[in-house]
């Protein structure tokens, strides 16, 4: 596979499978305002990993379909962040996933918007805008949640502590491949760190919540194929259908 | 009844027949109002246990296309939810109470989402059917009396007659598949077909509250009627697809160039109205946990805004 398919198939997973997860909670929301909001965003990022994974197959000469990238590809075979397959949890555990997730999706989209790959360019002027409205959303929840009530700050503080350990991936070294990255194709994710992490604290300082310390111990794997359990089981249901039909046009 | 009362009472039957709206300002009869808020928070209910079904399979649509459109148009039917609360608030109740009345089993919704969802051809039956039923409903509905419901159903079934569309293309495209698509879809249409007719209520004879709301334009036809018209409709479309009505006693009537149909099974209507049909405990299950789970949400919420009120600060 081209550097460019994989960097392409990365950022459609991260996309499609934390769309996947909002949209678990379809109907199940703690409020009908966010049942329709959280409906709202999984749209949103299920249709950028459409259009992402269009681009990708295109990018592949078009030996498959988008529609076969996301129904017949293994779980070793997909590259989104562990972070974005962690299960939902409570409302604070998803709301936090997604604040993590949107602090450094709305900087990476941000400078997608200039990629020298045109296609991909066009697709992160729609994520962008779209992706700022999420991180208004996840941020504001973040807010709330964290200098409400003694026990929804215990709660946001526990997913914290929690889902930290998967945010260094997002600036891993490695990923994407160098040339990608001078070509212009491609955004350094490492350049994005600092700006990540003074958003993420300009957020935390208008709670009750603390950053946890820095010798949190991170995992990886993600961008190689080596996910968390929890990828197995949200593939399983996700292919269901698609796999036992192969001969029908959905 | 006060002299007065009877006075306001027969101006607000005369301008009902003239046509006019009711505004919630207005002076309303109190078994207007009560019957309204029936009928209104009833619909609201349809609208957001009708998530559940299909909700159930978002996760497992075989296509990014059907995925992406189950998903919208379940969150419709939580835009509808909305609106229709927020109609409904106008005549002097609140959401929390209205909640607190489906919670406790004390208000129906609609008896169609008690039903499982057992294959994605169900996915298009509820489009087709479901959606195709509320919308004969919902259009005749939306003529009715009150301006906020009346308003609110003109702009829910411009989404539902869209909602049909998508569902009757999903079938299409499962026939057009071939034979194991096209069984699917059958299985499908064997368990919705009896459950949608129900939809309509009970035989106007047995429908107790109908004449009041007719005199009061909040009910505009009988059950029978817009059964009958969907009846129709529904019947020439499965021919067409080559699906057959499980109905043994189904005739074409020459006299009336309508179908007839078998007896509804009554007895199972009433089981599920009286929560007793196969998702019943389920639905509302569902429902209550959303709503018990969600409540430090809320009260985060609340103690957030009372906090940054108190303090003179605008929320973020
Ligand atoms: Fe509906
Ligand atoms: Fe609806
Ligand atoms: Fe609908």
């Amino acid at each position: 596979m081209s550097p460019l398919v994989a960097y392409l198939l990365s950022l459609a997973d991260d996309r499609l499978i934390l769309g996947h997860r909002l949209s678990e909670w379809c109907g199940h929301a703690p409020i009908l305002e966010e049942d329709i909001a959280l409906a709202n965003i999984a749209l949103d990022c299920i249709g950028q990993s459409a259009l992402l994974y269009g681009i990708a197959a295109e990018a592949e000469g078009n030996v498959r379909t988008a529609d076969q990238l996301v129904y017949f590809r293994e779980g070793v075979e997909y590259r989104n962040l562990l972070l974005v397959e962690q299960t939902n949890g409570d409302f604070a555990r998803t709301i936090v996933r997604q604040f993590l997730y949107d602090a450094f999706g709305i900087l990476l989209f941000e400078r997608l918007q200039r990629s020298t790959h045109a296609p991909l360019a066009a697709v992160a002027q729609k994520a962008y805008k779209e992706l700022k409205y999420h991180f208004r959303h996840s941020s504001h929840w973040v807010v709330r949640l964290g200098d409400g009530t003694e026990e929804s700050i215990s709660r946001t503080q526990r997913a914290v502590n929690d889902l930290w350990r998967y945010t260094d991936e997002m600036f891993g070294a490695g990923f994407p491949e160098a040339e990608l990255i001078t070509s212009g194709t491609a955004v350094d994710p490492q350049l994005l760190r600092q700006e990540w992490r003074t958003s993420v604290e300009g957020i935390f300082a208008q709670t009750s919540l603390t950053i946890p310390d820095a010798n949190t111990v991170m995992l990886t794997g993600g961008r190689t194929g080596r996910h968390t359990e929890n990828l197995g089981h949200l593939l399983a249901e996700m292919q269901i259908v698609a796999r036992s039909y192969p001969e029908i046009a959905w | 009844m006060s002299e007065n009362t009877a006075m306001l009472e027969e101006q607000f039957r005369r301008r009902i027949a003239g046509g006019e709206t009711i505004e919630p300002n207005d002076w309303m009869p109190d078994k207007y109002r009560s019957q309204l808020k029936r009928l209104i928070s009833q619909h609201a209910h349809s609208e957001i246990i009708g998530m559940l079904p299909e909700g159930n399979w978002i996760t497992r649509a075989p296509s990014l296309r059907r995925k992406l459109a189950l998903l919208a148009k379940v969150q419709d039917e939580a835009g509808h939810g909305h609106y229709l609360y927020s109609a409904a608030e106008t005549l002097g109740i609140s959401r929390e109470e209205m909640f607190d009345q489906l919670h406790a089993g004390k208000a129906k919704y609609s008896s169609i989402f008690n039903y499982p969802t057992l294959s994605w051809a169900d996915m298009g039956m509820i489009g087709w059917l479901v959606d195709g039923a509320a919308i004969i409903n919902q259009t005749t509905m939306a003529k009715c009396s009150y301006g906020p419901y009346s308003r609110a159903l003109l702009r829910i079934c411009k989404e539902e007659n869209f909602h049909k569309k998508q569902g009757m293309e999903v079938i299409a495209m499962l026939i057009a598949s071939g034979p194991k698509g096209k069984a699917m879809v059958q299985e499908s249409f064997d368990r919705f077909w009896w459950p949608t007719l129900m939809m309509f209520g009970p035989h106007d004879a047995e429908s107790p509250n109908s004449p009041d709301m007719l005199k009061w334009k909040i009910k505009l036809k009988g059950n029978d009627e817009l059964r009958q018209r969907f009846i129709d409709m529904t019947v020439e479309q499965a021919h067409a697809w080559g699906l057959t009505i499980p109905d043994p006693h189904l005739k074409f009537n020459e006299q009336t160039r309508s179908w007839e149909t078998g007896e509804i099974d009554w007895k199972e209507f009433q089981a599920v109205i009286n929560g007793n049909g196969p998702c019943n405990h389920e639905r509302m299950e569902a429902r209550r946990n959303a709503h018990d789970n969600g409540a430090w949400v809320r009260d985060a919420a609340r103690a957030y805004e009372a906090k940054h009120r108190r303090n003179g600060g605008t929320t973020v």
